[in-house]
């Protein structure tokens, strides 16, 4: 059962902050930096991602008992190959204009290693429904960082949100560039450092005053 | 014995002039081939009509992979000899597509030489050089489109571990795009169940992986001692992926596929070791707090970036 210190709340949030699969662990990045160009494609592989990590949460906590530890990798990564591969036909068949700009990644998500990690750190020793909650919160943290660097390249690049005119011009079309994604991500991740770091000095300066 | 040798190397020159010439289908089309950016030049056995090549419904062409799309022809040249038939296309071709040309029904002086559907690519050797340099610089799938990110960032901390992994990584990748092109022409396609090809790939890539570990730790120990611990990293990438599924779009022949796992090995090796040496330099560097590790890693990854986009115009041949 749930220990005490993790309520669902707890387990949601973590996915969002705390483990951020982009911005905490740094892990899959190759989305994050190949199709980031704009919100729409961040919004669409965060919800291909959401549906494939809650999908497989699901089976691998339903039949967590039938496997043996020895070949559980391959159990998780057929699994999630199982679930691509179904997010990669409906995708293809309902969506052909989405399918086109995700292009190879949609497919790629098997290699994600943030799916496999949620899976042995999380769905193998949890009961069903927290195992849920933690997908959601990792696809939606996942969804979220994807979102962001999407909307900063976006914004800067093309001036507009979602599509819609917002600046009115073009500040730099540097951002457009696929060559951008990189220094966007390093740019973002920077700056969460900066924040955080000010945030500790300032709880620490409380705390010795008090 | 010298008669012996000269056979031997007359057979080799055949074999390598019978794959460079190309050859047409049709008896009454002698060579078609690429010309500049928007030319496809085509050379009869004999003169041609000129009303004839004048004709809109005379020529069609289309990229092999779909016949649906027709090409726009702007307009159509013809030698003085009535011979070679120059054809400008409105947009510039993608030369690494094989190309038909239908010709409806071949007027030559006032005779019918019949309908001709002829192919129009590339050399095969220019063909296999394009695509292992195109894997390797002008597409390097780190630098140029983002696969294989996770090693790339992990391993690069020291230079020793990013030549280890460039090795293993490109034997690896070597041996798991030829089985899978095997499984891919030989069982996936005849059977028609291509849908399954994430599933079967990703099992092969863990098997090729477990495979050489094993063989190795048997083989050679020392090497195994050096490599075995990158062994397991590699199933986590990208890039390992990418690549059989890349070839199982592109529907390349076998060579084509070995020059492409080749030069994405390589490409891949190049990348960890420019950005390894890159990386224990910025060690001794005075870098601001917020910036360590992860994020000027991806800055310096990014000025890398740029500079690769310097050979998106390259073509060689």
């Amino acid at each position: 059962m749930l220990e005490d210190n993790k309520s669902y709340s707890n387990i949601f949030l973590n996915g969002i902050f705390n483990d951020n699969p982009i911005f905490r662990l740094a892990l899959s990045m190759c989305p994050a930096v190949g199709i980031s160009t704009n919100v729409m494609n961040g919004l669409l592989m965060g919800i291909a991602v959401l549906f494939v990590q809650f999908c497989s949460s699901l089976t691998i906590s339903l039949i967590k008992n039938y496997i043996h530890p020895r070949i559980r990798i391959p159990t998780y990564t057929l699994t999630i190959a199982t679930w691509v591969t179904v997010t990669d036909l409906v995708l293809a068949a309902f969506f052909p204009v989405a399918y086109k700009s995700l292009g190879i990644f949609v497919r790629l998500i098997v290699v994600f290693c943030f799916i496999t990690m949620r899976l042995d750190v999380f769905a193998r020793k949890n009961p069903v429904f927290p195992s849920l909650v933690d997908a959601v919160g990792m696809g939606l943290g996942f969804m979220f960082g994807m979102m962001a660097i999407g909307g900063v390249r976006e914004l800067m690049g093309m001036g507009t949100l979602l599509g819609y005119d917002i600046l009115g011009f073009r500040p730099l079309l540097f951002f457009v560039l696929p060559a951008s994604g990189f220094f966007v991500v390093g740019f973002m991740m920077a700056i969460f450092n900066y924040t955080e770091t000010v945030f500790n000095r300032r709880k620490r300066a409380r705390r010795a005053v008090s | 014995m010298i008669m012996s040798k000269c056979v031997r190397w007359m057979i080799v020159l055949s074999i390598i002039i019978g794959c460079t010439a190309c050859n047409t289908e049709h008896r009454f089309v002698k060579r078609t081939e690429f010309k500049g950016k928007n030319i496809i030049a085509i050379t009869f056995a004999g003169p041609v009509d000129e009303n004839w090549i004048n004709n809109p419904k005379a020529i069609k062409i289309n990229e092999q992979q779909d016949p649906d799309i027709l090409l726009t022809i702007d307009h159509v040249e013809i030698s003085k000899d009535c011979k070679t038939v120059l054809i400008f296309l409105k947009d510039a071709l993608n030369q690494t597509n094989v190309h038909m040309v239908a010709l409806n029904d071949i007027m030559s002086e006032g005779k019918s030489q019949g309908t001709a559907v002829v192919s129009v690519k590339k050399l095969y050797w220019g063909n296999l050089l394009t695509i292992l340099i195109g894997a390797m610089l002008v597409q390097n799938y780190v630098f140029v489109k983002y696969l294989g990110l996770c090693i790339f960032l992990g391993v690069t901390k020291k230079r020793s571990t990013a030549i280890g992994m460039g090795i293993s990584f490109t034997i690896v990748i070597i041996f798991s795009t030829t089985i899978s092109w095997f499984l891919y022409q030989f069982i996936l396609k005849p059977f028609q169940i291509e849908f399954l090809q994430i599933i079967v790939f990703i099992g092969l890539v863990a098997l090729t992986v477990q495979a050489v570990d094993t063989i190795l730790r048997k083989v050679n120990p020392i090497l195994f001692k050096e490599f075995g611990v990158y062994l397991v990293l590699i199933i986590s990438s990208c890039l390992i992926l990418a690549v059989p599924l890349i070839m199982a779009a592109q529907d390349y022949d076998f060579f084509e596929s070995l020059m492409l796992s080749a030069g994405a090995g390589l490409g891949f090796f190049l990348a960890l070791f420019l950005m390894s040496c890159v990386r224990e330099r910025l060690d001794l560097a005075p870098i601001p707090e917020s910036y360590q590790g992860m994020p000027i890693a991806f800055i310096v990854s990014g000025l890398f970036a740029l500079s690769f986009m310097g050979f998106s115009g390259m073509s060689i041949f």
